[in-house]
């Protein structure tokens, strides 16, 4: 219902069953009313195909909302910002830590997203290093808690993304003491990683952190300045854009629905069905950039774009891809070949090919406003939202079947380098692995040395779970029924329930959301 | 039981001083083990073993595979065959639901490989880039000592693997020619203690211990211990006053060795183990106040 837009009856249904929903807090409510006006509109115009390949759910737009009027990420300069102090916030430069935190508090309330949260806080070891030079970890840490505390309580929305690294700093290690201590969903955490500038030691500090409460995520650092720049950032869940830039949209393909609408030889698949669907994909992505930029002129009025926080230079879009081994297996299934992707030699190099494919298709394929990427979309390997029921994400392998993990690291590292704008495979330790943290560091450093992008760990003796890839903690979920403070634990709910991710086996997680009414729901 | 290596393991190929070309019996490898030392390892485990011990928990690892056939039938898959002198495996047809071994009556597998030094040393090298090292394991891999120690030292010539670290898993029976054999190419061992009274430990594996102590003395001496294993079974070798003598002497050969607790667990053990239970958590706790007791500082309760 998403789609298109609702007729009146139903909007006023929807708008009832919200307001008298007694799991939503008043900023819930708000936010899925907020949901329902927009998509109360048209959607922007496309052609019959297209909108055909909407509607049956083969191209999604992430269910972002009808009339987009802000870009999905949005990652501000807040370095610049505590530079040079906000006219529009009224602030002047900060003097010391202490300002320099509520600067950045009273600017991510004017942060937007697709969430309406900021997603981006920025890479925090490096904005604040000015205010902590010289300073230990101890005396960081108290006066950086009651902060980390209110990011918390404040943006309760796990797609709140802050960055650390690759060097070591007292403040990253203050920032890992905190998390472990405090156990909080928010925020989100990577850790950039290079095989020169991070060492051991921090791996190992950061790889304790997994084992508390999930986090940090961890980033292949070369790689991501290779393809985006010095200055770019972890975002939501492993969406890597550049710093005073974003992402406008999201649009993902299902492979495996293009895979089970494909006709003929399996030639025809790479000539024909693909690159179609990857068009119609664009064709969404271009609509939806122009009424953003063109129509909503969201860059022509925001006080970040005013003040140099945010260039539209800087933006691109992201091509999202999903279903993978659902449609490496349909196709191996119609050329009489048993194997699976991830088990099988043929089958893995099948998705290599379909990846490449896209990608090249995608590199040639001009789009507006997306000079942040040299005129083109980013690709991303999309990790999922709670509607999927029986479609895995990006191109992970699908839960319960993973095979061991050196045979799994090796099936989905090839496609890594072609997602720019991050793929998440999440990799699951059981407890043996508390005992030997330094075995998990090599995996890290192997994963990075052997072309992986994005690697993040979780652990099944801990409260957190990684659902499309933002937290959530169990003990929230096994209290839904109740509400939830954080947004994003419903999500989690949603994907439980239909995607049993909380018993996934071994090593792994899937992720999905889902669609309730025309509600928003956005992740990733 | 006493078995010796298996034929001609450990021996270099005829007329073969090229230590690639050197052979073992390999039960089977894993690519990643985080059990088996320090940070993520590469195991081989290797065939045969001298002890037979009665909670061995991969107890298809002690003898050699003597092609009596019987574990054919059982193979539902049709990886295995018989030709009337031996069984032969098809790793390619197998599915690893393991109906052979179970079906074994004489604690072997018919799954055990003849690899060169060379073969192994390939097998290492995808998953090189995510490993601390490789460690041999068993079986006894002592048994096999000069494949073992010309498969460290072709790691340790080649320009890519030679920053791997070496280790050995031990039940520490091998005499001091072996270890000394070993020490240029080996970066550590892990030896299992199982019982430091020697009616104990004759009990528990039919051998005497006295080589297993000699073992873990002279590779302390030489800095080349990792690790102590104390594997213990309720009722069998955790009396505490036995415990008591286990750690001060073993703080008397190292004050700074490090000591794995292991609780014993019923899985995989042979119907020898009888009833023998498992320890409870408050079990281990008491394991660990009697070693700390005696002065062990680094223990790891597993």
């Amino acid at each position: 219902m998403a789609i298109a837009e609702l007729p009146r009856p139903e909007l006023r249904d929807l708008a009832r069953g919200v307001i008298d929903d007694p799991t939503l807090s008043y900023r819930q409510r708000v936010q899925r009313l907020a949901g329902l006006a927009e998509n109360a509109l048209e959607m922007p115009d496309v052609s019959a195909a297209c909108r055909q390949a909407l509607e049956e759910r083969v191209v999604c737009d992430m269910f972002e909302g009808n009339a987009p009027y802000r870009p999905r990420y949005l990652l501000p300069d807040y370095a610049r910002a505590l530079q040079r102090g906000s006219a529009y916030l009224e602030l002047p430069p900060p003097a010391d830590l202490h300002e320099a935190l509520w600067f950045l508090a009273s600017m991510y309330a004017q942060v937007p997203s697709i969430t309406g949260y900021p997603v981006y806080l920025g890479d925090l070891d490096t904005v604040l290093a000015p205010y902590v030079e010289g300073w230990s970890v101890d005396e960081i840490v108290p006066v950086l808690r009651p902060f980390w505390r209110a990011l918390d309580r404040m943006l309760p929305d796990a797609f709140v993304h802050t960055n650390l690294g690759p060097s070591d700093t007292p403040f990253a290690r203050a920032v890992l003491r905190l998390e472990r201590e405090l156990l909080q969903v928010v925020p989100n955490l990577t850790l950039k990683v290079h095989p020169d500038l991070t060492p051991d030691d921090l791996l190992l500090d950061a790889v304790h952190t997994v084992f508390a409460c999930a986090k940090p995520h961890f980033v292949n650092d070369p790689m991501m300045v290779g393809d985006l720049g010095d200055d770019y950032g972890v975002v939501s869940c492993y969406n890597s854009l550049k710093i005073g830039g974003g992402s406008h949209t999201m649009v993902r393909l299902d492979l495996s629905a293009v895979a089970r609408r494909h006709r003929g030889p399996s030639e025809r698949f790479f000539d024909d069905t693909l690159p179609r669907y990857v068009e119609l994909t664009a064709e969404l992505m271009e609509a939806r950039i122009r009424h953003l930029v063109e129509r909503a002129r969201f860059f022509e009025h925001d006080w970040l774009v005013r003040e140099g926080l945010l260039s539209l230079d800087r933006f691109s879009a992201m091509f999202g891809l999903y279903g993978l081994a659902e449609a490496v297996d349909a196709l191996m299934a119609r050329d009489g070949h048993p194997g699976r992707y991830g088990h099988d030699e043929a089958a893995n190099a099948l998705s290599y090919r379909i990846t490449r494919a896209v990608a090249a298709q995608v590199a040639q394929r001009p789009l507006p406003h997306c000079e942040g990427f040299g005129g083109r979309a980013l690709l991303h390997a999309q990790s999922g939202i709670d509607s999927d029921v029986g479609v895995t994400a990006g191109t992970r392998i699908p839960i319960g079947s993973e095979p061991g993990l050196y045979q799994h690291l090796r099936a989905v590292a090839p496609h890594h380098t072609l997602f720019a704008s991050g793929v998440s495979d999440i990799v699951h330790f059981d407890e043996t692995a508390t005992r030997n943290p330094e075995a998990v560091v090599d995996v890290i450093r192997g994963a990075f040395a052997e072309g992986m992008r994005d690697v993040t760990f979780n652990l099944d003796s801990n409260d957190f779970i990684r659902i499309t890839g933002y937290l959530v903690r169990k003990s929230d979920l096994a209290r839904i029924d109740e509400g939830a403070r954080h947004g994003s634990t419903f999500l989690g709910a949603g994907s439980e329930a239909e995607a049993h991710c909380t018993q996934r086996a071994t090593k792994r997680v899937v992720a999905h959301e889902r669609l309730a009414g025309a509600e928003r729901r956005s992740d990733a | 039981m006493i078995e010796g290596p298996p034929p001609g393991a450990g021996r270099a190929a005829a007329g073969g001083l090229r230590p690639g070309a050197t052979r073992g019996l390999v039960s089977g490898t894993i690519p990643f083990s985080s059990v088996d030392g320090p940070g993520n390892r590469f195991v081989a485990f290797l065939q045969g073993c001298n002890f037979d011990c009665i909670a061995c928990h991969n107890p298809y690892t002690i003898h050699a595979c003597h092609h009596c056939g019987e574990c054919v039938d059982a193979c539902a898959s049709g990886a295995l065959t018989f030709d009337g002198a031996e069984v032969s495996w098809d790793a390619d047809a197998c599915t690893g639901c393991d109906d052979c071994v179970r079906a074994c009556r004489f604690d072997s597998t018919p799954k055990a490989r003849t690899l060169s030094v060379d073969e192994l040393v390939e097998a290492v090298r995808g998953p090189a880039p995510f490993l601390s090292g490789v460690t041999v394991s068993g079986g006894e891999a002592t048994l096999q000592a000069g494949f073992v120690r010309d498969f460290f030292a072709t790691l340790k010539a080649d320009a890519r693997l030679g920053r791997l670290t070496c280790f050995v898993d031990s039940n520490g029976a091998a005499p001091a020619e072996v270890w000394d054999d070993l020490d240029p190419v080996m970066d550590g061992a892990m030896i299992d203690l199982k019982a430091f009274d020697d009616d104990v430990h004759r009990r528990m594996t039919a051998q005497p211990n006295a080589p297993v102590l000699r073992s873990i003395e002279q590779l302390a001496a030489g800095g080349k211990l990792h690790e102590v294993r104390l594997l213990l079974l309720p009722g069998v070798n955790d009396a505490p006053e036995q415990l008591a003598r286990t750690a001060a002497w073993l703080r008397g050969v190292d004050p700074d060795v490090r000591v794995k607790v292991i609780g014993f667990r019923c899985h995989g053990v042979r119907p020898i183990a009888g009833d023998v239970p498992e320890p409870t958590a408050e079990a281990m706790a008491g394991y660990a106040e009697v070693l700390r007791g005696e002065g062990l500082e680094r223990l790891v309760l597993v």
